[in-house]
């Protein structure tokens, strides 16, 4: 899987960091960030936290595509 | 009494272009209406709860709108950027008269759309986020811990609202936004009168009164190095370089100081008092205090103090069928939303072990709560405290006749009795 994050689009809410904060965090600027290291991460987390995203910034799409 | 509870005019509004037969109560249904047990949707919007997740309501001036009240619908329209929240655009719904006669004075963050709104949260997001909640938790604690000492010191029985729910997050939003604690009489008063009224005019002069005081302390503020608070940081950054006009400034510090402090206090108040009558859900608690984090978001579900989040449609959309036309407004009621049977399963009880998380109480899209971690740490730390260091807390009144907030405002308890 790979996940994408649209700092465009991102309001800085925190809902990625609070459902999947092994995962996701918030830089300094207060946006969406990934782990180093979490970039391919999957998992029924990492969906709820992209499902939880109140401006749909988050987006999860399997790596083969 | 409250503007909600008077009737709506008996003329049936015509039929908006779009609607299938059958999707609205046969009788128009008046919104706001004032709650009939304080942590219950009013039993008024009981017909409108079956049908989702669109239907009609009218509003006091016999206006007929738009109710969301279907939650997957919900959450698409309020991401939807052709719903507005800019209360000054033609076709915008009023709930109360008072709010009416404001309604050519734009609210800052709140009542912008983007760009402008995103340029206003832009500035304020790294004071909100995640971290900076969970550094605040000690400085939150402490003052917790301050005011449950001079409450059990003064001893039972206590009002909770103004011995507790309310200086905590008064407390709170004054570290961290820089306005001295002091003045919290004079800013939760005139807080009260903005939200409340009862009339226009109160409203008006409350709002005027709070941009003065503000006003005033930006300007301190720019003569004065070393205040280390977030209008601090706007004044010697944004305002400085010119981001932000002075104007604009006071606009973002009156709805951060209303906003940070109300709301919160309605929900540790409102919270508490629903604990209290689940007595077994507070034995849950107790029993188990890993589970207050999960509490914290089933009562964000279940109390959904801000209900009716305001919208105008600037262009036709459709939803399920139904064409909500341009100009038309749009009111999403997050306690309907948020008890929807076919995303929470017996939604009117309190139950923590249910996945609570997507629940509107914050609303959804670019507006949703820019303090909503901060709230959330408050909560926990708030109520946990308050229940672990008071295990035998209980109301000092018979619940019935403890006064709570009419329906046209954040809802909430006006005075908590409680002993211990």
């Amino acid at each position: 899987m790979h996940i994408d994050i649209d700092k465009d689009r991102c309001i800085g809410a925190g809902q990625c960091a609070l459902t999947a904060p092994q995962v996701f965090t918030q830089d300094d600027d207060g946006f969406s960030a990934l782990l180093p290291g979490h970039e391919e991460d999957d998992g029924p987390l990492v969906r709820e936290a992209a499902r939880a995203c109140p401006v749909g910034a988050i987006t999860v799409t399997p790596a083969d595509r | 009494m409250p503007d909600s509870t008077t009737a709506p005019p008996t003329t049936t509004a015509p039929s908006p272009a779009g609607a299938p037969a059958g999707t609205a109560p046969a009788e128009p249904v008046a919104f706001p209406q004032d709650r009939t047990c304080p942590y219950h949707p009013p039993t008024g919007y009981d017909a409108l709860r079956t049908t989702r997740p669109l239907t009609r309501v009218t509003l006091y001036d016999g206006r007929p709108v738009w109710m969301v009240t279907g939650h997957t619908a919900a959450r698409a329209l309020l991401a939807d950027p052709r719903l507005s929240t800019d209360r000054t655009r033609e076709g915008f719904p009023m709930t109360t008269p008072r709010f009416a006669a404001v309604r050519d004075r734009s609210t800052a963050l709140l009542g912008v759309d983007d760009p402008q709104h995103r340029t206003q949260r832009r500035m304020l997001v790294p004071s909100f986020t995640l971290k900076r909640a969970v550094a605040l938790r000690p400085d939150i604690q402490c003052i917790v811990d301050g005011l449950l000492d001079r409450m059990t010191a003064q001893g039972a029985p206590a009002d909770l609202v103004s011995s507790f729910a309310l200086p905590v997050p008064s407390m709170v939003i004054c570290a961290l936004l820089g306005v001295p604690y002091a003045d919290h009489e004079f800013f939760e008063a005139q807080s009260r009168t903005l939200l409340r009224g009862p009339t226009a005019a109160d409203t008006q002069a409350a709002r005027e009164r709070l941009e003065t005081y503000l006003g005033d302390l930006i300007d301190r503020k720019q003569s004065e190095a070393g205040g280390e608070g977030v209008l601090d940081e706007l004044v010697h950054n944004q305002l400085r370089s010119g981001e932000l006009d002075r104007k604009e400034l006071i606009g973002l510090a009156l709805i951060l100081l209303v906003a940070g402090h109300e709301t919160t206090a309605n929900m540790i108040s409102l919270g508490t008092f629903t604990l209290l009558q689940h007595p077994d859900r507070l034995a849950e608690l107790r029993a188990d205090p890993a589970l207050w984090p999960a509490a914290v978001e089933e009562l964000m579900r279940m109390l959904s103090i801000a209900d009716g989040l305001l919208r105008v449609a600037t262009e036709d959309i459709e939803v399920d069928g139904t064409v909500i036309r341009a100009g038309e407004g749009v009111l999403v009621s997050t306690s309907v939303v948020n008890r929807d049977e076919t995303v929470y399963e017996e939604p009117d009880s309190l139950d923590f072990h249910r996945p609570a998380r997507h629940h509107i109480a914050f609303g959804f899209g670019i507006h949703q709560c820019l303090g909503q971690n901060l709230a959330r740490t408050e909560l926990e730390i708030a109520l946990s405290t308050l229940f672990g260091r008071l295990p035998a807390l209980r109301l000092a009144a018979e619940p019935e006749t403890i006064p709570f907030k009419p329906g046209d405002t954040i809802q909430g308890m006006l005075e908590l009795p409680v002993t211990w």
